[in-house]
C-alpha cells in the first residue's frame, strides 16, 4: 500500500467518525424535540423553541422547563456518562461484554443505594451520593482482591463476577427484610428511572461529568497501545499498570456516577461500546461516539417507556433497555464472531 | 493451568483416599442432616428427634416440628443440593473451565424467569406445574450461554464464559423485573423464591420432581467416563474414539435437567455448583466419576449444612441458605480464581 493510498485510507475513516459523530447529534436533537412536544399536553416544537429560549406562556414553561426537559437532561447526561464506561471497560479488558454492569460496579452501587432506602430510610440526595460512594468502594474491593502483583484482565473480570453475585445475595437478603411497598420502590429504583429528575440531581451529574469527560479523554489516549499488547505498549512508553489504574478509576467514577442519578439503568453501558465502535468504524473505545449512544439509547428507551407502550402504559426507562439487552445478546453473537474477538 | 498432585506415585494411595474421601462426604451429609433436624428456633433433643420418626405421637408439638417442617426441609436440601453440586461438576468437567456453576452461568436466572412467567401469566403456583417451566428455562438459558461464549474465535475462555453468563443473567433478570414492577403479589411471593432456600416448600414437590431428578443423575453417572477422556483435551479425546457430540450432549441433558430442578426445588442458588466440584476434586483425585459422586454428596452437606447455619445465625429469625451459600461461594471464587488465574496483567 503506497503512502498515499494510507492517507486517503486514514482521511476516509476521519471522515466517517465525522460523519458518524454527525449523525448521532442529529438523533439525539430529533429524540429531544419529540420528547419535548409530545405527550399528554402537546406543545408545538416552534413554541418549545420559544420556552427554551426564554419566553413561552405559563403552562407551557412548566411542562418543559420543570417536567420535560430535567427527564431529558438527565436521562442524556447519565446515559452519556454509562456510555463512556462502557466504552473504556470493554476496550481495557479486551471483551465487548465486559461491561460495568456484570462486574460488580453497578451492583455495589445498588447495594449501597438500596440499603440507605431500606435501611437507613434516607431519601432524595442521600441516595444518589451513597450509591457514588457504594459503587466505588465495591469496585476498589475488586481492584484489591484481583491484585497479585498487579491486575490481569481475565482476574479483574472473574473476580468482579463473584464480587456481583455476592452484592446480588445482599440485595436478595435486604428485599426479603423489608414491607413489600418499600420493595417495590427500592426494585424501581433498581430497574433505573430517570422519572421525577429535578435540576439539582441534574447539577451534581453534569458536574461530576465535567470533571470525569476530560479526564476519560485523556486516560483514554494510552488504550491504543494497551490493546497491543502490555510489550508493545511498554515499549512505546506506556507504563501500563498505572495507565490501566487511571482507566479503571475513571470508568469506575463514570458508572458510579451514571448510576447514581439515574439508577443501574441495564445494557446501556453494554449497548454504546459496540455501537459506538461499529458506527464510527474504528477499534479503539470510540469516548465521544459511546457518550452520544449512551445518551440517545436512554432518551429514546425513556420516549419509548411513556409513550409507545400499548394501552399507553408507563413503565421505569430500564424495564425498555433491559428488555433490549436479550437481542442484544443475539446480535452480538452473531457478529462478533466473525470480526476480530479478543480474550 | 496446572493440577498439584503428580498422579503416579499416588495410584497406590488413590484407592484408600477415595473410600476415605466418599465416606467423609457421607458423614458430613449425616451430620448436617442431623443437625437439621434438631436445631431451629425451637431445639429438640436427639432422642425425642428419633422417636418423632421412628414412633410419633400425634399432637406431640416437637414431633410435628420435626415431621411436618424439619423433614421435608431437610430432604429438599439434600435433593437440590446434591442437583446443584453434580450440575456443576458436569459443567466444569465438559468446558474443561474451572469457573462453571449453574448460577453464575445465568441458567438459573433463566429457570427463573420462566417460572416468573409461570406465576404471572399462567397463574401456576404448584411446583408440579412450575418444574417444567424451570426446565425449559434453564435450556434456553444454557443454549444462550454456550452460542454467545462460543461465538468468538478465541473460543470459551473462563472469562468470556462468565461473562455470557453474567450477560444472560443480566438479561433473564431485567425481564423477570419487568413482569415483577406491575405485580405486587408476584413480587411478595418471588422475592423469597428469589433468595432460594430449601424451607417452606413441600414434600409433594420433591416427589413430583424425583423423576426428573433421577432422569439427571442417571445421565450426569453415564457421562463420567467420557469427562475422564474429556479431560485429556479435545482432540486426544477425539483420537481415543471418543464422540464429543453426543458427550456433550448427554451432558448438557444432565445439566439442564438438575438445574431445572434443583431451581424448583430451592430456588436460583448459586455457588454450590462452584465450590463442590474443587473440594470433590481435592479429596478425591481427577477421577471424573469420583467427583461427580462426592459433589452430589458435598453439595448435599454444604446445602443443608448452610441451612442449618443461617436458623443459627440470626435467631430468632433466618437467614436463607442461598444467602449463606453466596457469602461462602464467593469468597471460594475468588481465591480459585486467584490460584488459577496467574499473571501481572
Amino acid at each position: 500500500m503506497t503512502v498515499a493510498a494510507l492517507g486517503r485510507l486514514h482521511a476516509g475513516r476521519r471522515r466517517r467518525h465525522a460523519t458518524a459523530l454527525a449523525g448521532l447529534v442529529l438523533a439525539l436533537l430529533a429524540v429531544a424535540a419529540v420528547g419535548l412536544a409530545t405527550g399528554g399536553y402537546a406543545i408545538p416544537v416552534t413554541d418549545v423553541i420559544a420556552t427554551l429560549a426564554g419566553g413561552g406562556e405559563g403552562r407551557q414553561h412548566f411542562v418543559v422547563m420543570e417536567i420535560r426537559l430535567p427527564r431529558l437532561v438527565l436521562g442524556a447526561l447519565a446515559g452519556a456518562a454509562l456510555g463512556m464506561a462502557g466504552g473504556i471497560f470493554q476496550t481495557l479488558l479486551g471483551n465487548p461484554l465486559a461491561s460495568p454492569d456484570v462486574i460488580g460496579v453497578t451492583a455495589g452501587a445498588s447495594v449501597a443505594a438500596v440499603t440507605a432506602l431500606l435501611v437507613l430510610g434516607l431519601t432524595g440526595a442521600a441516595i444518589p451520593l451513597t450509591a457514588f460512594a457504594g459503587g466505588v468502594l465495591v469496585a476498589a474491593l475488586v481492584y484489591v482482591l484481583a491484585w497479585r502483583g498487579g491486575v490481569a484482565g481475565e482476574r479483574f473480570v472473574l473476580v468482579g463476577v463473584a464480587v456481583a453475585f455476592l452484592a446480588n445475595a445482599v440485595l436478595g437478603f435486604l428485599l426479603t427484610r423489608s414491607d413489600v411497598r418499600e420493595a417495590h420502590t427500592a426494585l424501581v429504583w433498581l430497574v433505573g428511572s430517570v422519572s421525577g429528575a429535578g435540576w439539582d440531581d441534574i447539577g451534581v451529574l453534569a458536574a461530576a461529568l465535567v470533571a470525569l469527560t476530560p479526564a476519560a479523554f485523556v486516560a483514554s489516549r494510552s488504550l491504543a497501545p494497551i490493546q497491543l499488547g502490555d510489550d508493545a505498549a511498554e515499549a512505546l512508553g506506556v507504563r501500563t499498570q498505572p495507565a490501566r489504574l487511571r482507566l479503571l478509576g475513571v470508568g469506575v467514577a463514570l458508572t458510579a456516577a451514571g448510576t447514581a442519578a439515574a439508577g443501574p439503568v441495564a445494557f446501556v453501558a453494554f449497548l454504546s461500546g459496540p455501537i459506538a465502535r461499529r458506527l464510527t468504524g474504528t477499534a479503539g473505545a470510540a469516548l465521544a461516539a459511546s457518550a452520544l449512544v449512551g445518551a440517545l439509547v436512554v432518551t429514546l428507551a425513556d420516549l419509548v417507556a411513556l409513550r409507545l407502550l400499548p394501552g399507553g402504559m408507563q413503565v421505569p426507562v430500564g424495564v425498555v433497555t433491559g428488555a433490549a439487552g436479550a437481542p442484544y445478546l443475539l446480535w452480538l453473537l452473531a457478529t462478533e464472531g466473525r470480526r476480530r474477538s479478543p480474550a | 493451568m496446572t493440577t498439584g498432585t503428580p498422579i503416579a506415585p499416588a495410584l497406590p494411595a488413590l484407592g484408600v483416599r477415595r473410600v476415605a474421601a466418599g465416606a467423609g462426604a457421607v458423614a458430613a451429609l449425616g451430620v448436617a442432616a442431623a443437625l437439621s433436624l434438631a436445631l431451629g428456633a425451637r431445639g429438640i433433643a436427639p432422642g425425642v428427634v428419633l422417636d418423632a420418626l421412628l414412633h410419633p405421637v400425634a399432637g406431640d408439638a416437637d414431633h410435628i416440628v420435626v415431621r411436618e417442617l424439619r423433614v421435608p426441609r431437610t430432604l429438599i436440601g439434600i435433593a437440590a443440593g446434591a442437583a446443584f453440586g453434580v450440575a456443576g461438576a458436569l459443567i466444569q468437567g465438559i468446558t474443561r473451565n474451572p469457573i462453571a456453576d449453574p448460577g453464575l452461568l445465568g441458567l438459573n436466572a433463566g429457570a427463573a424467569l420462566a417460572v416468573v412467567v409461570a406465576i404471572s401469566a399462567f397463574g401456576i403456583t404448584s411446583p408440579g406445574g412450575q418444574v417444567w417451566f424451570a426446565v425449559a428455562g434453564t435450556a434456553v438459558a444454557a443454549a444462550f450461554v454456550a452460542a454467545v461464549a462460543t461465538g468468538g474465535r478465541s473460543g470459551a475462555t473462563p472469562a468470556r464464559v462468565a461473562l455470557a453468563g453474567a450477560a444472560v443473567a443480566a438479561a433473564a433478570t431485567s425481564l423477570t423485573t419487568l413482569l415483577l414492577l406491575g405485580d405486587l403479589e408476584t413480587l411478595d411471593r418471588f422475592r423469597f423464591w428469589q433468595v432460594g432456600s430449601p424451607a417452606g416448600r413441600d414434600l409433594e414437590a420433591l416427589v413430583v420432581l424425583l423423576p426428573a431428578l433421577l432422569a439427571g443423575f442417571a445421565a450426569a453417572a453415564a457421562a463420567g467416563r467420557m469427562l475422564n477422556v474429556v479431560a485429556l483435551g479435545d482432540d486426544l479425546a477425539r483420537s481415543l474414539g471418543t464422540r464429543l457430540g453426543p458427550a456433550r450432549a448427554t451432558c448438557a441433558g444432565a445439566v439442564v435437567l438438575l438445574c431445572g430442578a434443583g431451581t424448583a426445588l430451592a430456588g436460583p442458588i448459586a455457588f454450590v455448583g462452584l465450590v463442590t466440584p474443587h473440594l470433590a476434586g481435592r479429596l478425591t483425585g481427577p477421577d471424573q466419576r469420583w467427583v461427580l459422586g462426592c459433589s452430589a454428596v458435598l453439595g448435599a452437606a454444604l446445602l443443608v449444612g448452610a441451612d442449618v447455619a443461617g436458623r443459627l445465625l440470626a435467631p430468632p429469625g433466618e437467614i436463607e441458605a442461598g444467602l449463606v451459600v453466596a457469602a461462602i461461594g464467593a469468597p471460594v471464587m475468588i481465591a480459585v480464581v486467584r490460584r488459577r488465574i496467574a499473571g501481572r496483567r
